[in-house]
């Protein structure tokens, strides 16, 4: 099983709308999203409404008793956190409390221990396909090894299939340094705005740490061809394959909000999705 | 009326609604403000802003170092890293640096003091001018894995300032976005006219909720059709601040980086109309 992430160096440019169309277009039976903080696919595709839903739990967070308590103070100043507030009593902020484990090391008194904590909720639809998508619960940090459960779970359930589709998280930061490792391909999907260029000169450098194969492709193009032009000539000088341009279309926007996927309905950006989606098989496929 | 020390933090679900046009157009408006890009993993109002006389300073955080000729080897630091940034293999202590969370807890604990901390830059903080916008902006260096170091020390420096100041946050509703919300007088949340868009929309509205802040939305990109994100406030009873138009000349002066209230009137009014309809949302 071979796995394509999808990624983008930012939200917005149509990445959910892109590997929706590709899952579409594949008939993937295997699929996940990754982007934990605000996951999106679910929302057009139209898997049944059952799924298996498990608690993430994340690391655990620490918990004052505060009937053993001295008030000594140590676990505060020992916090690099500043989870630890101080009212009447010495409590710790679930917020802020990351789970080091230092306070409960350093209290003379033993008065805290580590607890663990739900930061999010798994969820797998199994119909004719695996759909793995997760959500963290407001507030928890760690996103990153919630993106490895997503992907975990996506292969926990052996399915007969040649092609996965990953829906990359936004960013360049610890989640999509999780959703990178182990893929066989990064489509990045671009826009052809300065700050476009900008976040997607971010994103091939991560990339490229993983020395995983990456192409790219242009979405809503026409809004601005001077820097679509830029884009391709950048890939053109770091010898990227760039494997497509796709138009802006108000029809896509109807789509989504009818939930159906781009290539559901007939129209030029689902048109030419369907070219970026040959050529990235093609490039998959070499080795 | 003017907002003074007031900061106004805006938000998105996700990237790529508006975030930074609506809080970098913001701060032109006003006459004297400061914006501060808290976005740091993809900072980009300084693409817009292009402010000179540009300072940077380093943001470091501590990681642990061995000293190997103290170290004996007894893995109480492997046993007590909850992240996993140490291993000792084949007689040598090993750090991970991209997964250490500089929670200090192995130099403080270890028996042989064989560990101690050095500093190591995860990124920086440049400051520059921009007409009559101050820009502080943070950025992380790729592959590093939290940005929240920076945002504390942006956070920090917000607290001091007496002009108004524009946050532009990063996207989601993470710890990191908690952060750069944590002292926010007033939060504008961003949405675009999709269901993807509510879906986001939704999520910072927990997030907003849940901090108790006073907030309101701007519809970005509005087209003639329905817009579901519209119907969703509605229905919430959130405070519309105003609409900006889905327009193709925005979106050109958008995507080749320039302030539209800088180049076209009609933006401008649309703009300071939203930044006086915020000024009054923040000082009642
Ligand atoms: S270290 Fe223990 S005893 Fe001291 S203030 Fe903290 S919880 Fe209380
Ligand atoms: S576990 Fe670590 S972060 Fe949490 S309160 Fe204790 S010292 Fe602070
Ligand atoms: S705790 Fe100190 S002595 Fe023990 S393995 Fe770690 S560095 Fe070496
Ligand atoms: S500072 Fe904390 S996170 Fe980093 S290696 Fe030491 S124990 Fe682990």
């Amino acid at each position: 099983m071979k796995q394509l992430l999808i990624l983008s160096g930012k939200g917005g440019t149509g990445k959910t709308t892109i590997a929706s169309a590709f899952i579409k277009l594949s008939e993937a039976k295997a699929f996940a999203d990754c982007d934990v903080d605000a996951p999106n696919l679910h929302l057009i595709m139209s898997q049944s409404q059952d799924y298996k839903r498990t608690d993430y739990f994340g690391l655990p967070k620490a918990n004052i008793n505060t009937d053993l308590c001295i008030q000594c103070d140590q676990c505060r100043q020992n916090c690099r956190f500043d989870a630890i507030n101080v009212d009447n009593f010495y409590t710790v902020s679930d917020h802020a409390c990351e789970g080091c484990g230092v306070c409960e090391v350093i209290c003379p008194e033993g008065a805290i221990s580590l607890k663990p904590a739900v930061a999010g909720d798994l969820m797998l639809y199994i119909d004719n396909a695996v759909f793995s998508t997760a959500k963290l619960r407001m507030g928890s940090g760690t996103s990153g090894m919630l993106v490895t459960e997503v992907k975990k779970q996506m292969k926990s359930y052996a399915v007969d299939t040649e092609l996965a589709i990953i829906d990359g998280s936004p960013g360049i930061g610890c989640p999509v340094i999780a959703s990178l490792s182990g893929v066989d391909m990064v489509l990045i999907v671009a826009e052809p705005s300065i700050s476009g260029i900008n976040d997607m000169e971010r994103i091939i450098n991560t990339a490229e740490k993983f020395k995983t194969k990456t192409a790219v492709c242009i979405n809503k193009y026409d809004t601005n061809i001077e820097n679509t032009e830029k884009i391709m000539a950048y890939c053109h000088r770091l010898n990227l394959p760039f494997i497509g341009k796709i138009p802006f279309d108000k029809k896509a926007v109807e789509a989504i909000n009818n939930g159906l996927s781009i290539v559901d309905i007939d129209c030029i950006a689902g048109n030419e999705t369907k070219k970026v989606f040959e050529a990235t098989l093609n490039l998959l496929s070499e080795d | 009326m003017v907002l003074s020390n007031k900061k106004i933090a805006v938000l998105s679900g996700k990237g790529g609604t508006g975030k930074t046009l609506v809080s970098v157009n913001l701060a032109a408006s006003a006459k004297d403000a400061v914006y501060i890009d808290c976005d740091v993993e993809e900072p980009n109002g300084h693409l817009f802003l292009k402010p000179k006389d540009i300072e940077s300073e380093p943001i470091s955080i501590k990681i642990p170092s061995v000293d190997k000729s103290l170290c004996d080897g007894c893995r109480k630091c492997v046993d007590f890293c909850k992240f996993n940034a140490l291993a000792y293999i084949y007689n040598r202590l090993i750090v991970f640096e991209e997964v250490c969370h500089s929670c200090g807890g192995c130099a403080l604990f270890c028996p042989k003091n064989a560990l101690s901390e050095k500093e190591k830059t995860i990124g920086e903080v440049q400051k520059g001018v921009s007409e009559n916008v101050s820009v502080i902006t943070g950025i992380l260096n790729t592959g590093e894995a939290s940005g929240t170091p920076i945002i504390k020390k942006l956070m920090n420096e917000a607290s001091t300032l007496k002009e108004p100041t524009f946050i532009d946050c990063p996207p989601g509703s993470a710890c990191i976005v908690m952060d750069s919300i944590k002292d926010a007088d007033y939060c504008v949340l961003v949405a675009e006219p999709t269901l993807f868009g509510v879906h986001n929309l939704n999520m910072v509205y927990e997030l907003v909720k849940l901090f108790n802040k006073p907030h309101g939305v701007i519809l970005n990109k509005c087209l003639e059709s329905e817009n579901p994100a519209e119907k969703f406030c509605i229905e919430k009873g959130i405070k519309i601040l105003g609409k900006i138009p889905f327009d193709n000349q925005l979106g050109i002066l958008n995507s080749n980086a320039k302030v539209a209230v800088r180049e076209n009137e009609e933006y401008k009014d649309i703009f300071s109309t939203l930044l006086q309809k915020i000024t009054k949302e923040v000082l009642v």
